[in-house]
């Protein structure tokens, strides 16, 4: 595994860093009730989709699920949109029609995410399919849960996927709930990359929350798809700190326990890469203090500028019904 | 004009719409199999080959996601079912996600896909062969739902289906696939969205969907007997509905028949009904009448095949019933429009 360059760490770091901060912000900010939707954080879970998207050209395409913030971000989807959007006003990303679970930049090639679990894994084996027919090397990544993984679509996606071999990464970030139900209630075997085995689909399971190998195994998958030979199937282990939805943290809950939480959290993605930089001298303090408060402007004028924008006018209950 | 059947229209219009773009493409299960659909995509299989008409697995659901996938790549999907009950399978793909990519994404995610499916009578086709489920596709916006009824809609309509940058479910009843009828050469279109009034009439508005149109027209044949005239309308679409030809129809007569090939509860019959009551209260002398399926599912037995589907002479019988309050003598001489002998 060859090193990264140090200005693709930095990348990397600021990447992750600009996620943490927004979704940080937006748990900070929820209780004031201007963001009137369900928000699904992905607060742990950022090493994932920025590991893979660095790699991307805005011609490659990415779909999501209802935890679609860091999907978003990764594939430099605007932040005032974005934050726009949770406010419900008509500058969002959506226009106000879609909300956290549903954030779209078709010009950035992010496609969409859907609320129904496993929903979007067949439409991102769709435009891998139009790269196919269209003999264009790009790929499409399709991001989903260990829950989504339990639906027929994965299945029925990972076979055709292979039959045609179509340039798609199966993203399989395991976080072990869904909602909070534990993996191991919920499926007979619990190593999910296993199941392209059946479909002589390449697939690994790596550390979800160590961005470089992220980076490293999402190389792999997609150079197969750019030369035509065809998916790969990676599962990424990791954990969400928060709440399935909401702004909180949620141990009182019962179903997890703070030992299993502080666990993970001794393993942030963000932490690592940050104390391998400092310690190499790719990062200086300094050069962190000015990411974060670059960062921490990019997110105030966000707020600002949601808070400024005007809600859709009624009438827009009927527009975009049809292209 | 030439005359050809309504499966080689269907043909005709896929043809020339994957002439016209050559990134239109065809999936279902068997469509490149040696009957091709009942002859529906064997001129294209002929000119293009399985690239363009994709065999795919048993996987409604996925399948259907794939070509949604590919069609917002600018790959417009025709997607096939031979039945549409296969079709149910992918509701989640079609209702949560065709029907809501462009709205939901602010207007940036058009969805131009066209899922064709047939629908299956007699020959004891049973209950998951047979099934008119068009009122559950109109219930959801961001859909369009087409019926065509004639040669000239198969081609007209698909054509206008396939060009149409949105999600079109279109319906094929299986019993129109041999009809013969005249149909021009050549590309045109038959706009979604607008009912046709194939017979003017003064006395009775009959709205007619898909393989009802053709009961309807010979029900009108043998009103004439009595002095009755019926104004067929041809819907051809049920989302979204011609509501003005509707209206300017019954404002005329004062009376409506509604004939429908699905069940009656809940089926596009009690929308129409419900919108010409709300809409046209004062123009209407007696209140609608709804030909439809009973709430039963489809039996296999042709004794029971018999009464379970309304005749002709239901539809003769309410236009004397409106025009004279009196169903009259039994009706004589009722044509009997196919002999369908399946196997299929």
């Amino acid at each position: 595994m060859a090193n990264l360059k140090s200005d693709t760490l930095k990348s990397l770091y600021t990447k992750m860093l600009r996620i943490r901060r927004v979704e940080e912000t937006i748990a900070d900010e929820y209780p004031n009730k201007e963001m009137k939707c369900p928000v699904h954080l992905s607060i742990g879970q950022e090493a994932v989709p920025v590991g893979i998207c660095e790699q991307l050209s805005t011609a490659d395409r990415v779909y999501s699920t209802h935890r679609c913030h860091a999907h978003y971000l990764a594939k430099d989807g605007s932040v005032p949109k974005m934050i726009a959007e949770l406010f419900g006003k008509v500058t969002g990303c959506c226009r106000g029609k879609g909300g956290s679970m549903h954030l779209v930049d078709h010009e950035k090639g992010m496609m969409g995410s859907s609320a129904l679990v496993g929903g979007t894994i067949p439409l991102a084996v769709g435009s891998a399919l139009s790269f196919s027919i269209e003999k264009k090397p790009l790929v499409s990544i399709a991001f989903f849960g260990d829950g989504g993984s339990e639906e027929g679509l994965f299945y029925e996606s990972m076979n055709f996927a292979a039959l045609k071999k179509l340039p798609v990464i199966f993203a399989i970030e395991n976080n072990q709930y869904a909602t909070y139900s534990h993996q191991k209630s919920r499926q007979a075997t619990t190593d999910i990359y296993k199941r392209g085995d059946s479909f002589g689909i390449p697939s690994a399971q790596v550390d979800g929350n160590d961005v470089e190998t992220v980076y490293h195994t999402a190389k792999e998958a997609i150079e197969r798809g750019r030369k035509g030979q065809g998916p790969t199937v990676i599962e990424f282990q990791t954990y969400r700190w928060r709440d399935h939805v909401g702004p909180s943290t949620d141990i009182e809950v019962g179903y997890r326990t703070q030992a299993e939480l502080d666990g993970w959290m001794e393993k942030c993605p963000i932490q690592r890469l940050e104390t391998k930089l400092l310690a190499q001298g790719l990062l200086t303090p300094r050069e962190r203090d000015e990411i974060e408060a670059k960062i921490k402007t990019e997110i105030a004028e966000a707020f600002a500028f949601a808070r400024e924008s005007r809600y859709p006018n009624p009438s827009e209950i009927y527009t975009d019904i049809y292209a | 004009m030439r005359k050809i059947k309504y499966s080689e229209a269907l043909g005709e219009a896929t043809l020339l719409a994957m002439e016209e773009n050559s990134r239109v493409f065809l999936m279902g299960e068997g469509i490149d199999d040696p009957k091709a659909v009942f002859g529906s995509t064997l001129s294209a299989l002929k000119k293009f080959g399985p690239s363009r008409v994709m065999d795919t697995p048993l996987s409604e659901n996925a399948v259907t996601g794939i070509g949604i996938g590919a069609a917002i790549e600018g790959n417009p999907c025709v997607m096939i079912h031979m039945r549409v009950e296969f079709l149910l399978y992918a509701m989640d793909q079609i209702v949560n996600h065709a029907a809501k990519w462009n709205y939901m994404f602010g207007g940036t995610m058009p969805v131009p896909i066209v899922i064709r499916c047939i629908v299956g009578r007699g020959w004891g086709q049973a209950s998951q062969h047979s099934q008119s489920l068009h009122a559950l596709f109109a219930h959801i916006p961001g859909l369009k739902v087409i019926l065509p009824a004639t040669p000239a809609d198969a081609k007209g309509l698909l054509y206008s289906a396939i060009k149409d940058p949105n999600p079109v479910i279109c319906i094929e009843h299986r019993w129109l696939y041999d009809k013969v009828g005249e149909v021009p050469e050549g590309r045109y279109e038959v706009p979604i969205g607008k009912a046709n009034v194939l017979i003017p009439g003064k006395d009775v508005t009959c709205v007619a969907v898909s393989h009802q149109v053709h009961e309807a027209l010979a029900a009108r044949e043998l009103l004439l007997k009595d002095g009755i005239e019926l104004e067929v309308i041809d819907l051809r679409t049920v989302r979204p509905i011609d509501t003005a030809t509707i209206l300017n129809s019954v404002r005329k007569t004062g009376r409506l028949i509604i004939a429908d090939t699905a069940i009656k509860t809940c089926g596009i019959s009690a929308e129409i009904s419900a919108m010409v009551t709300e809409q046209a209260f004062h123009s209407l002398k007696e209140a609608p009448v709804r030909i439809a399926l009973p709430d039963a599912p489809t039996p296999c037995s042709p004794a029971l095949e018999e009464v379970y589907y309304p005749k002709i002479s239901d539809i003769v019988e309410a236009g004397r019933r409106l025009v004279t309050g009196s169903t009259g003598d039994a009706v004589q001489n009722v044509p009997r429009l196919v002999a369908f002998q399946g196997p299929f």
